[in-house]
């Protein structure tokens, strides 16, 4: 088990370090910062002098081998516009992101199984296709056109909500519930496979031969079994608790790590992109990492694979 | 009275007759074996009897268990009878068990549905069971999971799950379908020494009459849904009278005497969605005349405790 942790980590670390070579490549070859920072009139000297502050006029390898030395050490580099450190930058923008995709989280989790599960135990009801019906919508409609119609209705409209920014609670419900539709959407339709497919096994069956009321039956022998597959596509959701409100934080203007990454981007602000892609990196994987331990602990046959794997 | 007495049994999958009136008794600690090629309707009569078939089903008919229809039962009330008077095991042990609990823990649920046990009491039961159905190192297995048994191991242990409740009967649906012949003998012996042993009566279901006629003392034929010929094993070995029951047993091989070819029965099972109006086995049959296209026979006396749905039965009986 300790070895298989061991490999699980030393693979999720290969991940990392592959995106943030990634990244400092195509950030690289894809414009030059200088330009954009200070403006393609500024003079030529100013120019070289701001690459040469920031490196830039170094050869890629070199400026790679310091960027990630400095990296090891627990530096992210600095704003190229602001002259901050780009990690100061990112985390005090991870509570107004978080303040949005937690409860996006709860809305997928606290809708999208037991719809799912409903929708199953119900198959081919009204209700199931109602369910199934919203749930293609759901997940079909892109989020900033979700985003869109919501505010046309509820902020110009009806007036009742504000349109964007950040302020009191009340400006969180629009991009909360557009961020929240989409994943509930696919949650559902997942969860509902996965119960249809649990619900079919013969051991369900036989828990019913052996006199189990059904609500038991659902209980204790179908979600256990359902909740492997699952475990999969939430991990994926709280992966992309970081990044996954880019769309969503442009739309409502929220202030976020989403809207900061739009801006760095379109500024070559190099140690700010990078910054957040690595953090985003290091969630999805360590998120990816708690789902192979969690199928360990909810499915035995896979436990005592890599039981057997470590011996 | 009967223990179980099942009439006019019917069960239809979205309009489509899977079984078409099936009239059954089985007595306090009784043997029965119901054989017929797969699809005929043995193992649909126990699922309906029992409640246990998906809700698309349209099931019709009567089933008694000591004189209370099961059929319209409500849901708690069919609980208690489910495993705890009736019990059922099934083909394939290894997906019969739920891959994720403990095997203990699955035979410790029906003891506490059943027996009100609970923690140690239910585990030193279960330990008590698996013992029984000559489960080895049986205190150890109680811990272990489904994929860490053999086939024939887990069977003993649906079996021990069958037993935890007590039943008056316990149905086996082809319980050795799936596993090696040695394993297979092994099983049956242990369900014939349970019989005696408990005194509780077995339903067993089979393709294969080799094996039931080892275990039970009375055998029913099925055919395309309906029971076609039913008898004491003896009597049925010694005297078929169905042409569908003559084919069966030219099938098997003869243990002794010289080989010879085996002898097939022409044709097949007629699809359910074209069922003939007639005998089923019409198609198929070599006596097959005017009366058989007509109308499904009705069952005819043979003798003592011996019927056969078929227009034949009746001439034997005249010319007996």
């Amino acid at each position: 088990m300790l070895r298989f942790i061991a490999t699980r980590f030393a693979r999720a670390l290969v991940t990392i370090v592959m995106v943030v070579t990634f990244a400092f490549v195509v950030l690289r070859l894809s414009g030059d910062p200088a330009l954009l920072i200070m403006s393609v009139d500024a003079p030529p000297e100013a120019i070289a002098a701001f690459r040469q502050a920031w490196g830039l006029d170094e050869p890629l390898w070199q400026q790679y081998l310091k960027y990630f030395g400095a990296i090891v050490q627990g530096d992210l580099g600095r704003s190229m516009r602001d002259g901050r450190d780009a990690i100061v930058l990112v985390t005090e923008r991870i509570p107004a992101t978080l303040a949005l995709t937690l409860p996006a989280l709860a809305i997928k989790l606290g809708i999208g199984i037991p719809a799912g599960v409903y929708a199953a135990l119900h198959r081919n009801s009204l209700t199931d296709r109602l369910v199934m019906t919203t749930a293609v919508l759901g997940f079909t409609v892109p989020s900033f056109v979700l985003g869109l119609l919501l505010v046309l209705v509820f902020a110009v409209q009806l007036g009742w909500l504000p349109s964007g920014g950040q302020g009191t609670w009340r400006h969180a419900i629009l991009p909360v519930i557009t961020l929240g539709v989409g994943g509930a959407a696919v949650l559902a339709r997942f969860t509902r496979s996965a119960m249809l497919e649990v619900l079919g096994q013969p051991y369900i069956r036989t828990a019913s031969a052996k006199g189990v009321p059904w609500r038991l039956v659902v209980r204790g022998h179908a979600l256990p079994n359902a909740a492997i597959p699952t475990v999969t596509i939430v991990g994926f959701m709280v992966g992309s608790l970081i990044a996954g409100a880019v769309v969503v934080e442009s739309v409502f203007s929220w202030p976020g790590v989403g809207r900061l990454l739009v801006v760095a981007v379109a500024n070559r602000d190099l140690a700010v992109v990078q910054c957040i892609l690595l953090l985003v990196a290091a969630t999805m994987v360590t998120s990816n990492l708690v789902v192979d331990l969690l199928y360990g602990a909810l499915d035995p046959r896979l436990r005592q694979m890599r039981a057997g794997g470590a011996h | 009275m009967s223990l179980v007495s099942i009439r006019g049994l019917a069960v239809a999958f979205d309009g489509v007759a899977a079984l078409r009136g099936v009239d059954i008794d089985i007595p306090r600690g009784g043997a029965l074996g119901m054989v017929g090629e797969s699809g005929c309707g043995k193992s649909v009569t126990w699922l309906a009897a029992l409640g246990l078939l998906p809700s698309r089903a349209r099931v019709t008919g009567s089933v008694m268990l000591d004189g209370q229809e099961l059929l319209a039962a409500p849901a708690p009330a069919l609980d208690r009878v489910r495993g705890g008077r009736i019990a059922m095991i099934f083909q394939d042990p290894a997906s019969s068990l739920n891959p994720v609990h403990r095997l203990g823990k699955q035979v410790a649920e029906a003891l506490r549905m059943h027996r009100g046990m609970a923690g140690a009491a239910a585990r030193a039961e279960a330990k008590r069971l698996f013992d029984q159905v000559g489960i080895p190192d049986a205190a150890r297995r109680l811990d272990a999971y489904p994929h860490e048994l053999s086939g024939g191991q887990n069977q003993r242990v649906m079996i021990a799950m069958a037993l935890a409740g007590q039943p008056e009967l316990l149905v086996a649906d082809e319980p050795t379908t799936a596993l090696d012949v040695t394993i297979q003998a092994q099983i049956l012996h242990l369900l014939n020494r349970l019989r005696r042993e408990t005194g509780m009566a077995l339903v067993l279901i089979s393709h294969d009459l080799g094996v039931v006629s080892e275990t039970c003392e009375d055998v029913a034929v099925m055919y395309a849904g309906r029971i076609v010929e039913q008898a004491t094993a003896d009597a049925l070995f010694a005297a078929p009278t169905h042409p569908y029951t003559q084919g069966l047993l030219a099938a098997l091989p003869p243990i002794d005497g010289p080989r010879r070819r085996l002898a097939a029965i022409p044709g097949g099972v007629p699809e359910p969605w074209a069922m003939p109006r007639g005998c089923a086995f019409a198609p198929r049959c070599a006596h097959r005349h005017g009366h058989c296209d007509a109308e499904a026979p009705a069952h005819h006396p043979v003798a003592q405790q011996h019927s056969a749905a078929c227009v034949l039965a009746t001439r034997e009986l005249v010319a007996a």
